[in-house]
């Protein structure tokens, strides 16, 4: 037995009245202020992940300050120079000529890093040199922190004061990709707090174990090369020096091998972790070509001139895995894939080099927790 | 730093105060369904037990919605595991990650052959939800 529409209604007491009232009542407000209704529920969404991120950054801050305090042991109060790091900003070169900008901007960040580096010593003058880089990298996961937190602020507070819905949803959009990354950056700062390799550091942990054993020399800022027998070959396998948190320059690094070699250098094989998509599986390897090295771009960007200099080809071997992963504690999965990324190593040299050829296996990535 | 961030309170006054008009609306409505009972209009019946049930879902729906955000906001560090290996006899303990630890790193005698032990590895284990789509 179904009642027809209008019996649903019952119009014969007051309860009735009342809901025909609040129907009606509905379809008027929602009429007139549908969009209006809306706006405050994204700008409400904005709002509980704004504090959330809020949490999030302050307990970055007191990791950070923590763990300063634990490893340098500084005579007075680190906070207010913590404070005033996460401030911190670097500005861009200026690209309206772009000619001649990747040395600019490796410019700046050196500048930037010597900068950080004296600031962390002064806040942790106990601390050895693996734990100021790891500090450092605890600091700039801090500040990342603090940047999303105030950039998601400002258009929360802008949205609210214009109620211009074209600004609130354009922050509503993106909110899930932006609380993924800061809860990354979360995971990264206790990792880096504590010396913990990261997935970022699979190809770092791919070198290191192919050098085991052999001896080591620095060849450029924070980078260390082996020469090591493979297969009959020369291997020169680098990475950035271990075990405190650094990525140095891998791609000065190769091109001064390159240089040394007078250009003999048969091939390269560049090995880096690199972001997955939704659905492949974490700690897949795959083979490609080009040099894979991820960050601003000024180390990419060497070893593509060296290589066009010398005509000599780029393999790449990438390990899979998400950003949040690839910033937190290394997972099984990715250890494992270590093991598979030699294999294939192996198999790419015996394929495309010959007996007594000279070759670069560079392993990149953050090398926080491996050592060498 | 100025901080104008917004404050979140446990429940918002206007939040508790729909969640109590739905719930009263609905408890009337039972009312209504047993007076209509009564007096036999079984039509009504049906609708005023449709209104008190929807209402009362609605109303501990909200309030669940609000408990699983609260929830949501706890966070579990992942267990580290380190796994030290004897190069000589092969030796093999994991224990809990520790400050200092590193990949490669010598560390303390093996409890066999008192010779160095090495490092071999760190990582976390994450139990990985059932797949779909692989
Ligand atoms: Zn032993």
């Amino acid at each position: 037995m179904i009642p027809e529409v209008s019996q649903l209604f019952p119009q014969d007491n007051i309860l009735g009245w009342i809901i025909q009232i609040v129907w009606l009542a509905f379809f008027v407000v929602f009429m007139f202020y549908g969009q209006r209704i809306q706006m405050y529920v994204m700008l409400r969404e904005v709002q509980s992940s704004l504090f959330r991120l809020k949490l999030i950054r302050d307990k970055g801050r007191k990791t950070a300050i923590a763990t300063i305090k634990e490893l340098g042991k500084p005579k007075e109060d680190p906070t207010p120079k913590v404070d005033q790091f996460l401030e911190y900003i670097a500005i861009a070169p200026q690209n309206m000529d772009p000619s001649g900008i990747v040395w600019k901007l490796e410019h700046i960040l050196d500048v930037r890093d010597t900068r950080f580096k004296d600031e962390v010593k002064l806040m942790a003058p106990e601390a050895d040199k693996t734990q100021v880089n790891n500090l450092e990298n605890t600091l700039e996961a801090a500040l990342a922190l603090n940047i999303i937190y105030k950039v998601i602020r400002h258009f929360y507070l802008l949205g609210k004061k214009t109620l211009s819905l074209y600004i609130i949803m354009q922050i509503q959009m993106i909110l899930p990709l932006i609380m993924k990354e800061a809860e990354a950056f979360a995971s990264a700062l206790k990792a880096f707090s504590s010396g913990q390799p990261i997935g970022d550091g699979a190809g770092a942990l791919v070198a290191a174990k192919l050098m085991q054993g052999h001896k080591k020399r620095k060849i450029a800022k924070d980078v260390v090369v082996a020469t090591v027998p493979l297969e009959g070959r020369t291997a020169y396998v680098l990475k950035a020096e271990g075990p405190g948190g650094n990525v140095g320059k891998p791609g000065e690094a190769m091109k001064n091998i390159i240089e040394e070699n007078g250009g003999k250098i048969v091939t390269l094989i560049v090995i880096d972790a690199a972001q997955k998509l939704e659905g492949e599986k974490t700690g897949e390897v795959a083979e490609g070509v080009g040099v894979a090295i991820g960050g601003p771009g000024v180390e990419q960007y060497k070893v593509e001139e060296t290589v066009l200099k010398y005509k000599i080809p780029v393999n790449a071997v990438i390990i899979k895995e998400d950003i949040g992963d690839a910033v937190s504690p290394m997972r099984k999965e990715i250890f494992g894939a270590a093991d598979t990324a030699i294999e294939r190593i192996k198999r790419l040299i015996l394929e495309r080099t010959k007996k007594g050829d000279s070759l670069i296996i560079a392993g990149i990535g953050n090398t926080i927790g491996i050592g060498q | 730093m100025s901080e104008t961030a917004p404050s979140m309170k446990k429940f918002s006054f206007f939040f508790l105060a729909i969640v109590f008009i739905t719930l009263a609306l609905s408890i009337a409505a039972f009312f209504q369904a047993y007076d209509a009972y009564m007096l036999g209009e079984i039509e009504n019946v049906y609708f005023f037990v449709l209104i008190g049930v929807s209402g009362l879902a609605l109303s501990t729906y909200m309030v669940f919605q609000t408990r699983r955000r609260a929830l949501k906001l706890a966070f579990r560090p992942p267990r580290i595991a380190t796994t030290i290996l004897c190069q000589k006899c092969g030796f093999k303990n994991i224990r809990d990650f520790e400050r200092g630890d590193f990949i490669f790193k010598e560390t303390e005698e093996c409890p066999k052959c008192k010779e160095k032990t090495k490092i071999t590895s760190i990582f976390r284990e994450v139990k990985e939800k059932k797949k779909r789509w692989g």
